[in-house]
């Protein structure tokens, strides 16, 4: 038997306490101050649902296009020789590595009325700093490796043969791209999916520089809280806090389901 | 396919290509769209940063990096990356050693509790510090209260007139917490594909705990941890929405690198934000570049590995 066990569990469980659990009781520890009347006062007010609608829509809607061209970018990495292709790799995890504040005003700049892309939109009357599309693009931007890096060793590691098999079977590149390859991906693609959702419903630094920021039009959840606090109002601030952190516990166990059923596609072989 | 190989084995392969693999047309196509989305999305805000901090020029953007201000805002990343960056290592190593090499109830637990930090928004992952240490907090409703809890500590805290909200230390902890999963989450798969057979070889052959550990397990997983050294790193250098919760914004002592650029960026200061977060860009690009390094080193050993 190999020694440090209790030395080694000892220490993770005490620092794992010290830093995330208590700490995190406090949040809880503080809403259970306020009176049942005054939470639901709080986390249903107009301005919460209009920055609800906000985080939940743009969060969605982002976690789907990336869902789609991560796929996409994944398929590519994996299935195609190209010049180039090392660096693409490599780029794609940018967004982990790129601090969310510098995101944030490269993306309001570029997206300005000004900007290389805004300049290009606004004469189809599309403005995207400053609006909800813009906290679309903010949230799009920030989640693009999640999809990638789930589905990419998934495709790595499908097995040739099936759609050999398919394709003998008289299926036709589409059709087995349909019913033989995309089933198998489905649950890396779901994880993927949840991942990028997940991180988007928290992302503040990013969104806080391209969106407006009004209330009731560009506040984000995360935002809502900062001006809570801003103001001391602390026990608004941690109500809106308690519903993120248990949306953020239920999808934590839907990914972690997904995981599961994933890894169990992948040993069915 | 069997058929396919015995029948035709002469055409074989071309048929085996043709079946599994699509038209050129459709592969320039998705590959001239991956490239497009890519470029648009990743590599154009990439390169504005650096176009935007040299719009007024070479001398601009040396005179805003070295102002105080930015100057006491790079010392103060360095500080707070500095301390949360070995503890996080420590903490890994340890979690992915108790998780890896024993079998005990609850481990999935843990696991899902290490990753807490990483589906926390990082707003809240702020507000946690003030709801403890903040005047309105835990251990700051001590003067105000008839049964403070832990009442040592928040007396002390309070004869010390020891400041952590809106000071150094929370911004400290708030770094500690967004950076708490990243060596650990590298740590533990990578741990868990080598087994304890090796280990359980140096203990028979009569070394102890840490010989072990020091000849038998690092040199094993020093990629690894170089790999999450270098994410923790990045995340907490980069950090903003926590310590901006915590932080209080006050110019030349409680300000990081991001929260400078937001300054820079709220006072119309576009050229100087951009030249300060530039910093940023570039280590975002090392971060990358070690990676790619890291994940060449470690594919090269497997080969040597399967191919001596």
């Amino acid at each position: 038997m190999l020694p440090g066990f209790k030395l080694s569990l000892g220490y993770t469980l005490f620092y794992l306490s010290l830093i995330v659990l208590i700490p995190l009781a406090a949040v809880f520890w503080k809403a259970s101050s306020l009176t049942w009347a005054q939470f639901i006062h709080t986390v249903t007010s107009p301005q919460a649902f209009a920055a609800y609608r906000l985080t939940f829509g743009a969060s969605f809607c982002a976690a789907a296009v990336n869902a789609f061209f991560g796929l996409l970018v994944a398929w590519v990495l994996v299935r195609y020789n190209f010049s180039g292709k090392k660096l693409l790799d490599a780029i794609v995890d940018l967004p982990f590595a790129l601090p969310t504040a510098v995101a944030g005003i490269t993306l309001a700049a570029i997206y300005s009325e000004h900007g290389w892309i805004g300049m290009w939109l606004k004469p189809l009357g599309i403005k995207v700093a400053f609006t909800p599309l813009g906290v679309f693009v903010a949230l799009t931007f920030i989640g693009l490796p999640f999809v990638v890096r789930t589905v990419q060793p998934v495709l790595e590691d499908l097995d040739p043969e099936i759609e050999e098999a398919s394709a003998s079977l008289g299926a036709n590149r589409w059709q087995t791209f349909w019913r033989v390859i995309l089933p198998t991906v489905r649950p890396a693609l779901l994880t993927g999916f949840a991942l990028a959702f997940a991180r988007a419903l928290g992302e503040y630094g990013s969104v806080v520089f391209i969106s407006s920021n009004i209330p009731m039009k560009g506040q984000i959840v995360p935002l809502l809280i900062m001006s809570e606090l801003d103001s001391f109002h602390y026990g608004e601030a941690t109500a809106l806090a308690v519903v993120m952190l248990l949306i953020s516990f239920a999808l934590l166990l839907t990914i972690n389901v997904l995981q599961w059923w994933s890894s169990r596609f992948q040993g069915q072989e | 396919m069997q058929t396919v190989a015995t029948l035709a084995p002469a055409k074989g392969h071309t048929v085996r290509r043709r079946s599994t693999s699509e038209p050129a047309w459709v592969r320039w196509m998705l590959i001239s769209a991956a490239l497009v989305f890519l470029a648009l999305f990743l590599v154009l805000p990439l390169i504005s940063v650096f176009v935007q901090a040299f719009a007024k020029g070479f001398d601009f953007y040396i005179k805003t990096l070295s102002e105080p201000n930015a100057l006491s805002a790079i010392k103060l990343t360095l500080i707070a990356a500095g301390i949360s960056v070995p503890l996080n290592c420590v903490f890994g190593v340890a979690a992915a050693w108790a998780i890896t090499k024993f079998n005990f109830r609850g481990k999935n637990v843990l696991l899902t509790l290490i990753d807490l930090p990483f589906s926390i928004s990082p707003v809240i992952s702020g507000l946690v510090w003030v709801l403890v240490f903040g005047t309105q907090g835990w251990l700051g409703l001590y003067e105000n209260s008839d049964h403070p809890a832990l009442p040592w500590l928040a007396k002390w805290l309070n004869d010390e007139d020891f400041q952590i909200i809106f000071a150094v230390p929370g911004i400290v902890l708030a770094t500690i917490f967004v950076t708490f999963p990243f060596v650990a989450r590298e740590l533990i798969p990578l741990m868990q594909a080598q087994g304890r057979v090796e280990e359980e070889a140096a203990r028979v052959l009569g070394a102890n705990g840490w010989q072990t550990f020091w000849r038998v397990t690092l040199p094993n997983i020093k990629w690894g941890l170089l790999y999450g050294v270098i994410l923790c790193n990045a995340r907490a250098m980069g950090e903003f929405g926590a310590v901006s919760v915590v932080s209080g914004h006050i110019r030349g002592k409680t300000n990081t690198i991001p929260l400078h650029v937001e300054i820079l960026y709220n006072e119309y200061n576009f050229t100087g934000a951009f030249a300060v977060a530039s910093l940023l860009a570039l280590l975002a690009l090392v971060t990358l570049g070690v990676k790619s390094w890291v994940e060449f080193k470690t594919a090269s050993l497997v080969d040597q590995q399967e191919n001596p």
